[in-house]
């Protein structure tokens, strides 16, 4: 174990009591463990019944269909939101304030707002009856606003991490402002941004679930058949979880990747809603 | 419009809900996060990877499947309590991981120098703990915690979904009754919830500059 901030190298003696503490953390973890599997055991959970569906062909195809609709809404969503973000983000860095200024309001809007309230409006105003656009578009519309609002602080957060003498330099050369923009900041900031892009898909992957909200088609929406036919709430729970989980995790590791490849250890420094530009503050996590 | 004005208390009652949820599940969820943090940095290694294992696996499931275990799932267990309980324990559970890695994040961005620094002017463990250590870390976990927190305010809406009649189940209600009015509504929603997350956000601008430096 190297060194740590919050204790020292520990001596013979402290490295005896360490021991004693992990083996006593292993077997409270392991009984709780137990606990829980006792538990399900007491209550009939694990009877094969409960675990058929999700080996019967039938329900795993359902299930995989409703992963691939939640991948679709949030892979849509996520394409608008970098066309909408990056609309508002340049908005946000331009000269004239009457750009500026709505291009603000609209983000710090819809930052404060939550997802699942923009949701239920749109299926309520746009979203129901004959010419309605239906629950399906009206999570990737409503992913797109509050992902497009976080996106738009991101791209302005790496276009600012150019080192300024690129502007500089590339007005000096005689380009114009779109030139200066197009041909020498955005391609290096996307360089910097695209960790933060893809994490922010896990996020809007992660809200296509509230869909299950107003009826939309997804995952959790399958789940839910699935449990009110077979009364296997746990079990459904834990696999629909676990596939959501899996492909998180893969979505985080490619972010990691492209992190190390790419980028280093340069973080961008998004500022939270109703914080001054400029400020500190970390990425929003939700 | 007649029903939104007449009906208001309905609107501060779903906001007062909300409200309630919010500071309920900060509490909790600062509480467990502190302590799974604790676990996450410590030095006993188990805990250390069960946490992070733990952590790993809650940040990743929707906050709207941690609603599904607690309001769904765990009944069938045997496990049930009133509406509002599970609805704090499900944001709780969730929020908490997010504050185990801000706290995680607040330690490690103090540098090891800082550390060895103290200790090699004299300080003991606990005075270079009290001096310097923990006042950095403290003051860099204010800007995530504050995210998590903000977050955590909009996430209650999930609850709506679960029975439990806050403000964004209100403002479907409303909505419903008054299909044309429903842009006000909408509006009159959304603000509320702007104004919470602003008071919320003004509140951890102000704990950040009063605790700033002068040399930074």
């Amino acid at each position: 174990m190297s060194a740590s901030l919050l204790f020292d190298s520990p001596g013979p003696k402290t490295r005896r009591r360490h021991l004693l503490y992990t083996v006593l953390a292993a077997f409270a973890l392991a009984g709780l463990l137990a606990l829980v599997v006792l538990r399900l055991d007491a209550r009939g959970q694990l009877a094969y019944r409960l675990w058929e569906p999700f080996i019967t062909p039938a329900y795993v195809q359902a299930l995989l269909k409703g992963l691939s609709q939640t991948l679709q809404m949030a892979a849509l969503s996520v394409l608008f939101s970098v066309v909408f973000g990056l609309v508002l983000g340049t908005a946000k860095l331009s000269e004239r304030t009457w750009i500026r200024w709505p291009a603000w309001l609209v983000v710090e809007f819809f930052r404060a707002v939550p997802v699942l309230l923009l949701m239920v409006f749109f299926f309520l105003a746009y979203g129901v009856g004959a010419d309605g656009i239906g629950p399906y578009w009206c999570v990737v519309a409503a992913l797109t606003l509050y992902n497009g609002s976080v996106l738009a602080e991101v791209f302005r957060a790496g276009i600012n991490a150019v080192p300024a003498g690129q502007g500089e330099a590339a007005y000096a050369l005689g380009m114009r402002k779109t030139q200066v923009m197009n041909i020498v900041l955005l391609p290096q900031a996307v360089k910097i941004m695209i960790p933060s892009i893809i994490s922010q898909c896990v996020v809007a992957l992660k809200d296509t679930s509230l869909g299950f909200y107003i009826l939309a088609p997804g995952l959790t929406a399958v789940g839910k058949s699935i449990y009110t036919e077979f009364q296997n709430q746990v079990q459904t729970a834990i696999v629909v979880a676990a596939l959501y989980v899996a492909v998180n995790l893969v979505l985080t590791a490619i972010a990691t990747w492209v992190q190390k490849r790419y980028v280093g250890e340069r973080r961008l420094d998004v500022p939270m809603v109703g914080q001054d530009a400029g400020g500190g503050g970390g990425p929003t996590i939700t | 419009m007649e029903d939104l004005v007449s009906q208001f208390d309905l609107v501060l009652k779903a906001f007062w809900l909300t409200l309630q949820l919010f500071l309920l599940s900060a509490l909790f969820s600062l509480l467990l996060g502190l302590v799974l943090g604790a676990m996450r940095v410590g030095p006993v290694s188990v805990l250390r990877v069960a946490t992070a294992t733990y952590v790993t696996l809650i940040r990743n499931t929707p906050l709207l499947m941690v609603f599904i275990f607690v309001f769904v799932a765990m009944p069938r267990l045997g496990v049930n309590f009133d509406f509002l309980t599970k609805g704090t324990l499900a944001l709780s559970l969730y929020t908490s991981t997010f504050v185990a890695e801000a706290v995680r994040s607040g330690i490690n961005s103090v540098p090891l120098g800082q550390a060895e620094a103290a200790r090699a002017i004299g300080l003991t463990f606990v005075g270079s703990m009290r001096e310097v250590i923990l006042p950095q870390a403290v003051r860099a976990t204010v800007p995530p915690l504050a995210s998590v927190l903000i977050a955590l305010l909009k996430n209650t809406s999930v609850a709506a979904a679960f029975g439990l009649l806050e403000a964004t189940a209100r403002m479907r209600y409303f909505t419903n009754n008054n299909a044309d009015d429903r842009m006000l509504i909408f509006i009159t929603f959304a603000l509320g919830y702007v104004i919470l997350v602003e008071l919320v956000s003004l509140g951890a601008n102000m704990l950040e500059r009063r605790w700033r430096v002068a040399a930074r």
